[in-house]
């Protein structure tokens, strides 16, 4: 295991969802749960971040904000879809607003089914996401990108 | 006298001890908050990440900028260890951080503009009681020279206490510390994306953090000057200064630029200008 999966920086970004999964998502931040003993962070910043996690659904609202965001985080990334929307599109799935799951746009790597996702549950879908990284990091032909301002 | 091998070591060293120091601190941070807190050694961890990661170039002048900013911060803190010019450490260490603030202004973003911007004002909040500070040094020790400082058997703090109190005041500054992490944060704060470091991702990061430890191991040295003749004091005096910087950390939210502007100046005036005055006077009275 190398320092990669030791010191995973989160992303968490509130595509459609309720706000219920979101809840549950800074509940693990909370001294309870407490992912810092993972090293996990909670930062702000795609440029930083190691793990985008998304929660609900693709909306046209959205869809090119999740691309962007995903587009702008460095290489090894993984993405964890937390909550039944952000995996299928859940009870939205129909509407006629929602596009689907997170991964009709992106690529998603761990599925965290629930509604709303228990925080147990969610860190054991980002612990098992980390493992996913260490894997993209091995087949990753390094290493600069410039990045050009039309990239989408 | 110059002395060569404290400054080899400290550029050896240093980013261990600076390191070391973060882990400790992210440690007492998550004990006072409640949590049980990550390893030990998780700032190692995450710069080891840093150096794995793709780099993402937002502007090539970026790289120069940021490799400046960390040769400037080692270059002003081996200065200080090898015993060199009090000034001429305070203007590499200046010039180290302008570096830092013209990278952030390199990329075209707003975000990291206004993290540009408030380092900056951070800069001019700091930067008169950095130089009050070495001023007192030579008003009791005659000297610039840190070799000099350090081999002065005169209790410095007992001629400086005002000076001292103003340099804590801005070491919060200096460590990115609430209530005055205003330009960018330490742990998991965020400050407005994540201000004057935001445009910077990877190994570029990472450079930045290997700048901050050696510039905090550089910092808690100055602190030593103060209590430079009685070792075991000085060291002492160190870790409680850090720890009462950790508990500031916890205890006080964000203040705003004006505030950390206004205070700083204020306590810089109040404490070291005054403490200069008298020490003046007395000099006058009685020589030292």
């Amino acid at each position: 295991m190398s320092t990669l999966s030791k010191s995973p920086w989160i992303l968490h970004y509130d595509a459609s969802s309720c706000n219920g999964c979101d809840i549950e998502v800074l509940a693990c931040l909370s001294p309870l749960y407490d992912v810092e003993r993972f090293g996990i962070i909670n930062t702000g910043n795609p440029k930083h971040a190691d793990v985008l996690v998304i929660t609900g659904g693709v909306n046209e609202q959205n869809r090119e904000v999740i691309k962007n965001l995903y587009h702008q985080m460095p290489d090894p990334k993984v993405v964890v879809a937390v909550g039944i929307c952000a995996s299928s599109g859940g009870v939205f799935r129909e509407c006629y607003n929602i596009v689907g799951g997170i991964d009709c746009l992106i690529p998603v790597d761990v599925y965290v089914p629930g509604c709303a996702a228990r925080p147990e549950s969610i860190i054991d879908g980002i612990v098992k996401a980390l493992s996913i990284l260490e894997e993209k990091k091995e087949k990753m032909a390094l290493p600069v990108r410039v990045a050009s301002g039309g990239e989408q | 006298m110059i002395l060569l091998e404290n400054a080899l070591l400290f550029i050896i060293l240093a980013p261990f001890i600076g390191g070391l120091v973060a882990g400790i601190d992210r440690k007492l941070t998550a004990r006072m908050q409640g949590r049980v807190g990550p390893p030990l050694l998780q700032p190692f961890y995450d710069v080891g990440k840093l150096l794995q990661k793709e780099q993402i170039v937002v502007t090539p002048s970026q790289h120069f900028y940021i490799l400046s900013y960390l040769v400037f911060i080692v270059v002003s803190g081996a200065l200080f260890f090898a015993g060199g010019d009090l000034l001429l450490v305070i203007f590499a260490f200046t010039l180290a951080h302008i570096f830092l603030v013209l990278g952030a202004y390199s990329s075209y973003s707003p975000y990291s503009f206004i993290g540009a911007e408030r380092e900056l004002i951070q800069i001019i909040a700091y930067e008169p009681m950095i130089i009050l500070s070495a001023v007192g040094m030579y008003l009791v020790t005659k000297s610039f020279f840190v070799w000099e400082i350090m081999g002065s058997s005169l209790p410095l703090i007992l001629y400086l206490p005002g000076v001292f109190l103003g340099f804590l005041m801005v070491l919060t500054i200096k460590l990115r510390k609430s209530p005055f992490d205003l330009s960018t944060s330490h742990h998991a704060h965020q400050e407005i994306v994540k201000g004057v470091t935001t445009e910077f991702s990877g190994p570029m990061l990472a450079r930045v953090e290997i700048a901050h430890w050696y510039e905090n191991v550089f910092l808690l040295g100055f602190i030593y000057l103060f209590f430079a003749w009685s070792p075991p004091v000085a060291i002492l005096a160190i870790i409680i200064v850090y720890l009462l910087e950790i508990l500031v950390d916890n205890t006080f939210s964000r203040a705003t630029w004006k505030f950390t502007l206004k205070s700083s100046w204020i306590i810089a005036g109040m404490m070291g200008l005054v403490n200069l005055g008298v020490l003046y006077y007395l000099s006058a009275v009685v020589p030292v």
